[in-house]
């Protein structure tokens, strides 16, 4: 019996042959990430632990992402010890203010993940790097730090779903459509503690954008880990950001999964999922009459320069609904200047938008669009908990880029459709 | 060990955002944490808990963000542990890893009562409600996991660790 690409990674890098679902397994992790609110926690147990240097400052990445530009005297506390640290261990990959992007944007952009590796961070959304086909995984603030000190993490082998996806997408279906209708489908427990394998000939023509943002939510369905098999589009991705080699696996065709889930992506049309769960997802066009205080459009889940292009040709000559507030956030400086260059960025403040520096701020509620009591978003982000984005009684909708930008236009809930 | 206190009691899906928000994040400070602790699900929370008391949640407790300040201000709160019929998996390895016990065990869950006096022991893993006179038995922890709750934490066992080796 094989391995799937899971095991397979998983068992690289901890010196065996063979491993199974089930077991646990000390793991060698190639690339180990914090933020300004995991990190600082991490920071504390790693000298709690008693160690002194990190086991290898080339391996860490700190990014301060989450409530930079610094958004209160706590917060620029918090960087503080981040910065601190990171400047005493000559951690090689930290990023403040301005060369920050959002972690699971900037680090791929970086070529700091490549097919074969092993990735935790103590981030939840950490399982976007499953898009390059690696293994990547959200982990807590003692595990970072215990990875800090020893270069290794404890793992449970997760046993595996296999997701086919299969049919030519529809027009303004992209990745985000494709995870929200799969977390509808499952349930935001349907893969608990379990890999979401991502295949089918769908997404062996899903762009690497796609593929991070159904990769990063694969942790709303309870997932361990999302993972897309590494083929030429992922090589492809690989040469734009990196000359280092790396080792790619694949799942063995006798490899065993828990279940197989068949995904017919013709039938997919445009979705949100409505809160307050991801799985609350529905065709847009079933949604009806939801009308709107504000838009975001960014985040880890959707801050890339192709995301912003399909909100662009959206936003273009048009502008925003006057009761609506549109912000969108890029998700690195990269993308931010390729936005500027390509005439996005004109776009998106002619037709009345706020465009701001990468952060992850309004996403989780933290700043940059915090919502008030009543009040309803349409989010291209992640998650559509009670308080997600600010205050309990307010309201997220999930959708992709094309969504988001024709529901900033209309004021309400629309298909991108609507607007032609 | 035996733990032994009143039942707080929630359905499925208690995600991290609702048992500590994001606004509150700025500080890594537990007890400051723990004066917000559940405030987006259960406002007088605080006010309520006692030292011992037991949440008692449905499916999938702890779903959303990796944040470790949640179990964090929920031990830090006084809750002696938490029962579940299961748990999302970041916030079950980030309870194991800073040692608020937390246990498998959805007959109890299902069962239980907001105000019901519980009994729990960690040994065993047996489960006693004592307000309906019921018992029950959560799932045993791997061994694996067992090293790390014996050591008193992941930090505990990687500080044993470190100093072992140096």
């Amino acid at each position: 019996m094989g391995m799937t690409i899971t095991e397979k990674i998983l068992a690289a890098h901890s010196g065996r042959d063979l491993v199974r679902p089930g077991e646990f397994v000390n793991a060698r992790v190639d690339l180990m990430l914090g933020n300004d609110i995991t990190a600082p926690l991490a920071i504390a147990e790693f000298q709690k632990m008693g160690a002194e240097r990190v086991a290898d400052r080339a391996r860490v990445a700190l990014v301060a992402d989450h409530s930079t530009p610094n958004k209160d005297i706590k917060s620029a506390e918090q960087c503080r010890v981040m910065r601190e640290f990171a400047l005493a261990q000559q951690i090689e990959h930290f990023w403040d203010t301005g060369r920050a992007g959002i972690e699971h944007a900037l680090l791929p952009e970086q070529g700091l993940v490549a097919p074969g590796e092993c990735v935790i961070g103590a981030d939840s959304h950490t399982c976007t790097y499953g898009a390059l086909g690696a293994f990547a995984t959200g982990v807590g603030s003692t595990d970072l730090a215990a990875a800090m000190a020893t270069g290794e993490c404890w793992l449970r082998v997760p046993e595996s779903i296999k997701v086919v996806y299969r049919g030519e997408l529809n027009r303004w279906v992209g990745g985000k459509d494709l995870i929200l209708y799969t977390i509808g489908r499952i349930g935001v427990s349907g893969a608990l503690y379990q890999t979401l394998e991502i295949t089918g000939e769908t997404i062996a023509s899903l762009p690497m954008a796609g593929r991070f943002t159904m990769c990063n939510m694969a942790i709303e369905a309870g997932a361990k880990n999302g993972i897309i098999p590494p083929d030429a589009e992922t090589e492809r991705f690989m040469k734009s950001v990196t000359s280092r080699s790396y080792q790619p696996a694949l799942s063995d065709p006798d490899a065993e999964y828990v279940r197989t889930v068949e995904i017919d992506c013709a039938k997919i049309e445009p979705q949100v999922s409505l809160p307050h769960l991801p799985e609350n997802a529905r065709p847009v066009r079933e949604v009806r009459d939801v009308t709107i205080d504000q838009v975001v459009i960014g985040s880890c889940t959707n801050g890339r320069i192709e995301d912003l292009r399909i909100a662009a040709e959206l936003l273009k000559d048009r502008k925003i609904h006057p009761r609506v507030r549109l912000i969108v956030i890029p998700g690195t400086p990269q993308v931010h200047l390729q936005a500027v260059r390509e005439g996005l960025a004109e776009i998106f403040l002619s037709a009345g938008a706020a465009l701001s520096t990468p952060t992850c701020g309004p996403c989780l509620g933290g700043h940059m669009g915090v919502l008030a009591a009543g009040e309803r978003a349409v989010a291209t982000t992640n998650r559509n908990f009670v308080g997600r984005m600010g205050h309990p009684k307010s309201e997220v909708y999930l959708a992709g880029p094309a969504v988001a930008a024709a529901s900033a236009v209309l004021g309400r809930i629309a298909h991108p459709e609507e607007l032609s | 060990m035996k733990l032994r206190g009143r039942v707080h009691r929630y359905g499925d899906h208690v995600n991290t955002d609702v048992i500590i928000p994001a606004r509150y994040l700025n500080t890594t400070d537990a007890e400051e944490l723990a004066a917000h602790c559940m405030e987006d699900i259960d406002p007088d929370f605080v006010s309520r808990v006692e030292p011992g008391d037991i949440i008692v949640g449905g499916e999938d407790f702890g779903c959303g963000s990796s944040r470790e300040q949640a179990p964090l201000a929920i031990k830090t709160a006084g809750v002696s542990c938490v029962i579940a019929a299961s748990f999302a998996r970041i916030f079950f390895r980030n309870a194991i890893n800073i040692g608020l016990p937390v246990l498998v065990c959805a007959e109890a869950s299902a069962e239980a009562k907001a105000g019901d006096e519980m009994e729990v022991d960690l040994a065993s893993g047996g489960i006693e409600n004592l307000t309906q006179g019921r018992s029950y038995r959560a799932e045993p922890f791997p061994e694996f996991l067992q090293e790390i709750i014996a050591a008193g934490g992941l930090a505990a066992r990687v500080r044993r660790k470190l100093a072992q080796g140096s």
